[in-house]
């Protein structure tokens, strides 16, 4: 028998629907591997065995009585530490939610309950979702599968890891500026980043509001397509939720499987390449194009000019959200509580004593920073430029989107660096999202498709991006890449990851 | 502590500005942005939800009732109401507020620019400018346990309940109130008042003023005189009551003013109100130091009412109190200073609904402004605690109308109906008050009378009708006064005739 934790979620569901195996099978295998590898990789902060093989032994049942059900069902999923599971612990990487566990469901967890997934556990992650490496975790580092010397990505590296190292099929991530795609390229697995208001953030514990999209994690594009129809769509719980059904996703990735991008018009972002991009980032990059322009596709050279400011508005309007939304996090109601060493204990110094105790310096550099931007004096320079900074890196993708259908990019400059070698210089761990933020300012979808590996050997990835509520056409785009990548390397790309355990 | 200036002479030679704010707790049946319900007394934190809580991952949604009905108030109040306006967050770390952040409209309230026409007692009629009308939240509510008097100063711990988290309120909030001189306390009690009645019509709120349904803030100021530019302004937090405000009002006045006297400069500071002492006392001082980092709610859309849902609720605006009590004057023919003394008396919804039950205007105004006032004095009640209802006062003014009862067996009834006895009808049946007016019961009676005073008919005979009423007299003392007097008088002279 096939080793099933080898198999694509959309694969294993189809044999789960045939009944050919059992959902028990499947979750007992992945937690079997989990229990081999994870040891090494350290995607998990937390296992979920038993109430997973229960949902598993349940949907087995319903299955048996010829119940209807979702297409997913019984197949694993893993998620992301930062969303809330209803008795399950969720601490975003952060030591001051050590311990809580959450008396209710995010939407998206909701869902997937539903539908009959076993979720296997909670994923590492940068605290608070904040970093490129998952090495802000205050659990430990994540390994990337493919030299577990490197980082995985972040601030899903734990999802992204679990995917590429077959401890999950599936993972749900979480994107404020590319933390599912830059995870993704740097360890062969495809991550999308939703539409903003394409998938609830009702129970995502928030990182910068404005910026924050959770989304699919997995090794084809079609299975993201599948995640993605399942997380989506409108939720009255979330006001800036789209209230209009998901376009068709599925159908686009199974359409674009097909090799035929005739009519498409695909725009190169001429600031998203070149300087600054490492050799075989780019070198893949171009070869990508040229498939995609034997599918049919017309490429062309799109120009976005403020781009170059994207940075800089990102790094201030995402510490002013945070600083705001970090505030609850005070000993007073829960996680966390530290008294302080001497003096009166009144609820101001606990709550200092408990902030300083539990952030990380990671987080505590970025509360500093957007309070400080959000002060009175110094709001309209810093706060109030971004905003207008990124009113015009909409305009640039409005004017671009009027040119082309998809814009694309390499995910990421770079591939996976090694452990430690940019914890101390946030400048240029923060370069590593240079590519994606973009599509966080704009509120617009991105997938990251993996294009091949480089001159070193590690994994890269390549970007499309769609106008907003046209996620349909990442899949279309982004399938016909995987398909046509896939003929030339004659199997998947994780095929080549070395052999872990 | 300088000795306070006296108020009158305080207000000779000081211009007082005025501005007030208002919150108003909305009747909702839930919170401003989730779905825990919104009621009064239930058990600390029963009424909450991860919204409310400020649970990680939880998120708002703005809550359309409350948005209707802040509009309603905003229009109301003669306010230009928003196309578009989005919530803010107002950032600042304090146990009750459960995100460390209240979300508040702040530059884009959702009404501004109105006015209100405030009437003093007397008759004057003071027009309040409107600055803004805003959307907001309520925070939690802390008990400190241990120390002095409940203060957080000196307490062991405390103890937070966040059912009132979250409730939605409508901040309204005055422009300077200049030109109102040593009528300034005078001014913010009826515009406080003002605001409630209106809140009461709109069916926004309940506005009890002892639950806190509405809080007031009272800012003031002095300037030497009205064309001097606006002095330094104190806030006094929380005055919870109309009267407070007209004190608070005055205390601040003489305050200020013995400072200005003394060459000092007034502090701009929020300052408390001690209903007990009648004095105000600082607080923190308000200054830049105090900075909330407002920025827009990245959570929330934009509230953007459609002009035609606007233009619905401008038409479904009950009539306004003032107007009301124009149009009910104007019915009931009462003179100016009756209206304000029914108003002032707090009786105009009860003459109303007792002249609904079928009491002349002035029959109404007569019981309740009259022997129902004495009684509410004397027990020390307001006229609406009374234990009878307009509907009884109207059937008791019937059976006098229809003459089965006269105006000194009505008291009687009252009497009864007070303590419990039942309906008028009930009463007069139960304790056999009404007028006899069957002539053989009453012949009876006047013969027993005649015979018992010769003297008289002689005199009535020899043509003086004077002495008549000691017969009179004699019948409705034996009918216990339950006798028609005039009917009476008839069947007496009729007899003597005959």
């Amino acid at each position: 028998m096939t080793d099933l934790t080898r198999l694509s979620a959309a694969d294993l569901a189809e044999k789960l629907r045939h009944r050919e195996v059992t959902s028990v099978e499947a979750t007992q295998a992945y937690l079997d591997r989990i229990a081999a590898v994870d040891g090494s990789v350290h995607a998990y902060l937390h296992v979920n065995a038993d109430e997973a093989l229960a949902t598993a032994r349940d949907v087995d049942a319903r299955r048996a009585a010829g119940e209807e059900l979702h297409p997913l069902a019984g197949v694993p999923i893993a998620v992301k530490d930062v969303v809330v599971t209803q008795g399950m612990p969720s601490t975003a990487g952060s030591k001051i939610l050590e311990g809580w566990v959450p008396p209710y469901d995010a939407t998206l967890v909701e869902k997937i309950r539903e539908a009959g997934l076993p979720i296997l556990g909670k994923t590492n992650m940068d605290e608070f979702a904040m970093g490129s490496s998952t090495e802000h975790s205050a659990y430990g580092n994540t390994h990337n599968p493919w030299d577990l010397e490197r980082i995985p990505g972040g601030s899903g590296g734990g999802s992204a890891a679990a995917v590429a190292a077959f401890t999950a099929p599936l993972a749900i991530g979480t994107d404020t500026g590319g933390s599912i795609r830059q995870p993704g390229a740097v360890t062969g697995t495809v991550g999308v980043k939703p539409t903003y208001g394409g998938v609830s953030r009702y129970g995502l514990i928030a990182l910068a509001s404005s910026l924050d999209q959770a989304g699919p994690v997995t090794r084809t594009v079609l299975d993201s397509a599948l995640l993605h129809e399942l997380i989506g769509g409108h939720d009255p719980r979330d006001s800036t939720s789209i209230p209009e059904p998901l376009p068709p996703l599925v159908e686009a990735a199974k359409q674009g499987a097909l090799g035929d991008l005739s009519g498409v018009k695909v725009g190169v972002v001429s600031q998203l390449q070149g300087e600054g991009y490492q050799a075989g980032v780019q070198t893949r990059f171009e070869e990508s194009l040229d498939l995609l322009r034997q599918a049919g596709a017309e490429v062309v050279e799109v120009s976005c000019p403020h781009f170059e400011y994207a940075l800089a508005a990102y790094y201030l309007i995402l510490p002013a959200e945070a600083s705001s939304n970090l505030a609850k996090f005070d000993g007073m109601r829960f996680g966390l509580r530290v008294e302080p060493e001497e003096g009166p204990v009144t609820a101001e110094r606990v709550m200092a004593a408990t902030r300083g105790a539990g952030f990380g310096d990671e987080v505590k550099r970025r509360v500093i920073l957007g309070t400080y931007a959000l002060s009175a004096g110094y709001y309209d320079a810093y706060y109030g430029s971004a905003q207008k900074v990124r009113t015009l890196i909409q305009r640039d993708f409005d004017e671009a989107f009027a040119q082309v259908d998809v814009l694309v990019s390499p995910t990421a400059p770079t591939t996976a660096f090694k452990l430690g070698e940019k914890l101390d210089d946030p400048l240029a761990m923060y370069l590593n999202d240079v590519a994606t933020i973009p599509a966080n300012l704009a509120g617009i979808p991105g997938i990251s498709v993996p294009n091949g590996l480089s001159d070193d050997g590690l994994p890269v990835g390549f970007q499309v991006l769609a106008p907003a509520k046209a996620d349909d056409r990442l899949y279309r785009v982004g399938a016909a890449l995987e398909s046509a990548l896939e003929k030339s390397w004659g199997g998947p790309l994780l095929d080549r990851a070395p052999e872990l355990g | 502590m300088t000795q306070l200036v006296d108020y009158a002479d305080a207000v000779r030679r000081f211009d007082p500005v005025l501005g007030i704010e208002v919150h108003v707790e909305l009747g909702t049946r839930t919170k401003m942005f989730c779905p825990a319900e919104v009621s009064f007394g239930g058990a600390p934190n029963t009424q909450t939800t991860p919204v409310s809580l400020g649970l990680p991952g939880a998120l708002p949604v703005v809550n359309g009732t409350a948005v209707e009905y802040a509009i309603r108030i905003g229009l109301a109040l003669n306010c230009q109401i928003a196309e578009s306006c989005r919530f803010a967050r107002k950032n600042y770390f304090y146990p009750d507020v459960p995100k460390n952040f209240q979300t508040s409209q702040y530059d884009e309230p959702i009404a501004f620019d109105g006015w209100l026409d405030v009437e003093l007692e007397d008759g004057t009629i003071h027009r309040v400018e409107i600055e803004r009308a805003h959307m907001e939240e309520d925070a939690g509510k802390n008990t400190h346990v241990g120390g002095a008097a409940g203060r957080i100063h000196g307490a062991d711990y405390s103890l937070v309940d966040y059912n009132r988290a979250g409730i939605p309120l409508v901040e309204i909030v005055t422009k300077p109130i200049t030109g109102v001189g040593d009528r300034a306390p005078e001014v913010a009690r009826a515009y406080v008042q003002a605001l409630r009645d209106i809140f009461r019509v709109l069916d926004v709120s309940e506005a009890r003023m002892e639950r806190g349904n509405v809080r007031a803030d009272v800012n003031l100021s002095l300037r030497a005189t009205p064309d001097a530019p606006l002095g330094t302004r104190t806030e006094t937090k929380n005055v919870n009551s109309f009267r407070s405000v007209e004190r608070a009002v005055r205390y601040e006045v003489s305050r200020q003013a013995a400072i200005l006297d003394a060459g000092d400069t007034v502090i701009q500071e929020t300052r408390h109100w001690h209903e007990d002492t009648g004095i105000t006392t600082s607080g923190r001082v308000k200054s830049d130091a105090e900075d909330y980092r407002y920025f827009p709610e990245p959570d929330l859309v934009p509230v953007e009412p459609s002009r035609e849902w606007v233009e619905e609720i401008r038409a479904g605006l009950p009539e306004l109190p003032q107007a009301r009590r124009r149009r009910l004057q104007d019915e009931w023919g009462y003179a100016d200073a009756e209206m304000r003394d029914v108003v002032n008396a707090g009786a105009l919804d009860l003459i109303e609904a007792t002249i609904a039950a079928g009491s002349s205007p002035a029959a109404a105004r007569k019981w309740w402004m009259g022997e129902l006032a004495r009684r509410a004095k004397q027990d020390e009640v307001e006229l609406a605690e009374l234990s009878i209802t307009p509907a009884q006062i109207g059937e008791l003014q019937g059976l006098i109308d229809s003459g089965r009862i006269n105006d000194k067996i009505a008291r009687q009834v009252l009497d009864g109906v007070l303590a419990g006895e039942g309906d008028p009808e009930q009463v007069v049946a139960a304790r056999g008050l009404e007028i006899v007016s069957d002539d053989g019961a009453l012949l009876s009676a006047i013969d027993e009378a005649l015979a018992a005073q010769p003297d008289v008919v002689e005199k009535v005979r020899g043509g003086n009708q004077g002495p008549v009423g000691a017969i009179i007299g004699a019948v409705m003392k034996s009918t216990k006064g339950q006798a028609d007097a005039k009917r009476v008088r008839e069947l007496v002279l009729e007899r003597i005739g005959s």
